[in-house]
């Protein structure tokens, strides 16, 4: 255990630039998310298509290839990312497309009287969206939306990849100075099992503070939270 | 020279092929690995053994809590220093199937907890011994939906099998990375594997669809 103390001071360092990008990743997914999801929902084609194919694209070529496309591609391009930058530009546009997707398809799901009534009453679309469909969806969203946090944080270690200097990558580091290799790759992978429980605390205490209907919550269908990861 | 070489690009192409193989091979036997140990860990969990089912709970939450990437560095490195050396594909295999095994496993849970109650009572009031309701009447009701769920954890799992690249595997992302560092142009190995991802993963997702459409019981 050594290694751990003495190193822990760079390891509570790497803590710090995991939860940084995490929560700039989380952000940025947030905002990919909505923009994506929204447009998708749109009746105009030139949104939709874009967004649709934003999504497709984004989740079909895989989260690492597009960070080192970033990272070792663009600079052919002439364009020069910061690591970091390059990292949760990657993560936050990989989890924003998954994100998208929840979007989409929990407003998709409102009841139709919802939209209906918000019509009888002369709502134009984009008020019916803010004030009716978006706040009603939101509690809906946040399992899902729990699933994506919990994704990013794990995938927050391939930063490591493009030299940021992240948790994994201090303990890869002080493991090749040291060689306490089970000490150091012990200690961070139960580091990152704490950080993503402490998220999924986050997200269940949301659910419960937000819930729109408690009786529904308790009811949801095991196999379609599941699904509702991916598609719906 | 051009920012974008064809003939480079041309060049490359039966590296990339090969690193294309090596992945679908490494994602198939992958897969198989999740599918036996998750529904392992699922009737485990489903049976309520003291200890053992509390254990594979936890198995469960630790798995899915932890990085791949971190994952793949213990069975790489800290296993050899316990005396047990595998070659690095064998180990990656194992690790990328043992950690969506976690995931197979709430699936498999998922797919036997959505089935309705009156099934199980009917069993019992038909006198049905335990295993037939099991094999007749459970199975073939839980495993349907749960197929284009499993399907889409295949298409995940194809996708992040580039990070085992990181423990030396020559895989799809391995074989684009190491021509990338041995002529300096990278823009051309990265684009064509990240095309080859989505030529495979976005017509597999398309299909997963359909098979959602069939499969999955509508409200």
């Amino acid at each position: 255990m050594d290694a751990v103390f003495d190193y822990s001071g760079l390891l509570v360092q790497g803590l710090g630039v995991t939860i940084l990008v995490t929560v700039l990743g989380a952000i940025l997914t947030i905002v990919v998310a909505f923009i994506a999801g929204l447009c998708s929902l749109s009746t105009h084609r030139w949104l939709r298509w874009p967004a649709t194919f934003f999504v497709e694209f984004f989740r079909g070529t895989g989260l690492l290839v597009q960070m080192f496309w970033f990272f070792y591609a663009l600079p052919f391009l002439g364009i020069e990312l910061a690591p970091l930058v390059a990292g949760v530009l990657a993560l936050g546009l990989n989890e924003g497309a998954y994100a998208a997707e929840v979007v989409r398809g929990t407003i998709r799901s409102r009841a139709k009287g919802q939209t209906e009534a918000a019509i009888a009453l002369g709502m134009t679309p984009a008020l019916r969206m803010r004030r009716i469909l978006i706040p009603q969806s939101i509690p809906a969203m946040l399992p899902a939306f729990g699933n994506v946090m919990v994704d990013l944080l794990k995938n927050t270690s391939l930063v490591s990849l493009v030299t940021v200097s992240d948790l994994t990558w201090r303990a890869f580091t002080a493991r090749t100075v040291t060689g306490q290799t089970v000490e150091l790759f012990l200690t961070i992978l139960v580091l990152y099992y704490l950080l993503s429980l402490l998220i999924g605390w986050l997200i269940r205490y949301l659910e419960k503070r937000f819930a729109l209907d408690r009786k529904s919550l308790a009811k949801a269908k095991p196999l379609k939270a599941l699904a509702g990861r991916f598609s719906s | 020279m051009s920012v974008w070489d064809t003939a480079f690009a041309i060049s490359i192409m039966p590296i990339l092929l090969k690193g294309l193989w090596l992945t679908i091979q490494i994602t198939l036997v992958g897969f198989v690995i999740s599918l036996v140990v998750g529904l392992v860990v699922a009737v485990i969990r489903y049976l309520k053994i003291p200890i053992i089912s509390p254990l594979a709970t936890f198995y469960v939450s630790f798995v899915r809590g932890a990085p791949l990437l971190v994952q793949a560095y213990v069975a790489f490195y800290v296993l050899p220093l316990l005396g047990v050396t595998f070659d690095a594909l064998p180990t990656g295999i194992v690790v990328i199937g043992l950690n969506y095994s976690a995931y197979t496993a709430e699936v498999y849970r998922a797919g036997i907890e959505q089935l309705h109650k009156g099934q199980w009572e009917a069993a019992t009031a038909l006198s049905l011994p335990r295993w037939r309701t099991w094999v007749r009447i459970v199975i073939p009701q839980a495993v349907r939906p749960i197929i284009p769920v499993l399907g889409n954890y295949l298409i995940m799992m194809f996708k992040d099998s580039a990070i085992l690249s990181s423990i030396t595997i020559i895989e799809l992302l391995g074989s684009a990375l190491s021509i990338g560092s041995s002529y300096y142009r990278y823009l051309e190995p990265i684009s064509i594997i990240g095309l080859m991802y989505l030529a495979i993963s976005f017509p597999c997702s398309l299909l997963i669809k359909k098979l959602e459409r069939r499969f999955v019981p509508q409200h």
